[in-house]
């Protein structure tokens, strides 16, 4: 089982190695979303400061939505996705493979993201373990989420405007957990943000084992 | 050939002897109801013990519209999850078309429920959104849900894929709801929502009647809309699966009278 979905997510991770799309446009996308925030909050230090985690987590969620959409379209075409299904592979590996190989991408984006903060708007970094925890809980949440959702609407041409309406607003609760988690880490809030960050490995753990459940449903028929 | 066409054409209309008393019992309701509402129930005023008035006065009357419509929307979005479970589990059609029709209504209601409760939050809770309450921020997220379940409701492919695909989506629906209801329950921290008031027995008498009496007339009116939206569904279902064929056998039995006709 290992080895199928380190196949899965190793071939996922070459195509990106090759075409660079999460690094060469989506992480720059994350990072122009935080430049428009300070232009939006008018440049106010202070503000932007004190809303760093969740203009953080806001940029994070847009740019996943990018990312999963990537991760669905190199399945699109050519007959991938048949060829997947043919391949004999589990799905429950499919899948766990595709969220590995998206969970790696957006920890790239969330790396460059957290250095576009520290710069951008002086975040400081008070609780370094609360952080990276946080924060692997979260991608984990949003890569299992992400990867079921994108199975889901597969090969449809539809799919880039009812990805984000579908994702989301199933990712709310992540963005909650996941900004006063952060808030605790980096000094903006009073909130114990462990607890917070309980709920993101728990979320992550239910999408994990909903998308096991579910992945060979959707890969029928797309 | 023409089989078919009968089977369409026999139940070209969504009304039924049925639904045509229900109809009539939910306007009758309606009537009945606005009486309630605005005529025999008087406003909400309470004296506390230092001979304050309290209460929610004639906003109160939001209520009878409100409370129905939550009740209704929830109650469409269960019938959703079930219907959607059902075509899992037995790969029903009919049962698609239930949780299909239902998330339509369901997804009115909440809308409707968000918009009333804006309306009466004005007044009572001072102002038209309150980002601290637990079961606003619930409700807008499931509708949120139920708008992004509609949308997968309407992608191309064949009809069990789509029913499948649904199905799916149609129980995320009720396991995100449950995850966001807990999450913001936490962020949150607080309700300004009162407990259950007839539970509570802070209102009572003709108010609480009232208030019972709308939520029942609310179901009906469900009831109502759910069997004809389902018998409009399944009539397009229908439609797909002979449209196709009919149009073929006209063109046939067009192109036999033409062979006929030079034939002779």
């Amino acid at each position: 089982m290992l080895a199928e979905i380190m196949l899965i997510a190793g071939k996922d991770l070459r195509i990106e190695f090759r075409s660079r799309v999460a690094l060469n446009q989506v992480a720059p996308f994350a990072l122009l979303i935080l430049i428009l925030f300070g232009f939006a909050l008018d440049a106010d230090r202070a503000s932007l400061t004190t809303f760093t985690p969740g203009l953080y987590w806001v940029a994070i969620l847009l740019s996943s939505v990018l990312a999963v959409h990537r991760s669905v379209a190199v399945e699109a075409g050519e007959g991938a996705s048949e060829g997947l299904l043919l391949s004999g592979l589990r799905p429950a590996s499919i899948f766990l493979g595709k969220t590995a190989a998206l969970i790696a991408q957006l920890l790239v984006v969330a790396v460059v993201l957290l250095g576009g903060v520290v710069i951008f708007y002086e975040a400081a970094i008070e609780d370094g373990v609360l952080l990276v925890t946080s924060l692997l809980g979260a991608v984990l949440g949003v890569g299992a989420a992400g990867t079921l959702y994108g199975a889901l609407l597969g090969g449809q041409r539809a799919r880039e405007t009812i990805l984000p309406i579908l994702l989301l607003p199933v990712l709310a609760p992540v963005l909650i957990a996941a900004t006063r988690a952060f808030g605790d880490a980096m000094g903006t809030v009073a909130a114990d943000g462990w607890p917070w960050t309980s709920l993101l490995f728990a979320f992550a753990a239910m999408y994990l084992a909903l998308g096991i459940l579910a992945h060979g449903v959707l890969m029928e028929e797309n | 050939m023409t089989k078919t066409s009968e089977v369409v054409s026999q139940r070209s209309v969504t009304r039924s002897k049925g639904t045509t008393i229900l109809g009539a019992g939910v306007l009758v309701g309606v009537v009945i109801w606005l009486f309630l509402a605005f005529v025999a129930s008087g406003p909400d005023i309470r004296e506390t013990a230092d001979g304050n008035t309290i209460g929610q006065f004639d906003a109160v009357r939001l209520l009878y519209i409100h409370v129905p419509l939550v009740i209704t929307a929830y109650s469409a979005f269960v019938v959703t999850a079930i219907g959607s479970l059902m075509v899992l589990i037995k790969r029903s059609v009919w049962w698609d078309l239930v949780a299909g029709a239902s998330a339509e209504i369901g997804a009115l209601g909440a809308a409707l429920t968000l918009l009333t409760g804006s309306i009466w939050g004005r007044p009572i809770w001072n102002t038209w959104w309150e980002w601290g309450d637990v079961r606003i921020l619930t409700t807008l997220v499931l509708f949120m849900l139920s708008l992004g379940y509609l949308a997968v409701r309407r992608l191309e492919g064949t009809a069990e894929v789509r029913a499948k695909r649904s199905a799916v989506v149609g129980l995320l629906l009720v396991v995100n709801v449950a995850i966001v209801n807990k999450s913001v329950e936490w962020w949150a921290d607080q309700t300004l929502h009162q407990n259950s008031t007839i539970a509570e027995g802070a209102i009572a008498d003709l108010k609480a009647f009232t208030l019972f009496f709308s939520i029942v007339l609310g179901l009906a009116a469900y009831t109502w809309m759910m069997i004809h939206r389902f018998r409009l569904a399944w009539l397009e279902r229908q439609y797909d699966r002979f449209g196709i064929e009919d149009a073929i056998a006209v063109r046939r039995s067009e192109a036999d009278r033409v062979m006929q006709g030079d034939s002779q």
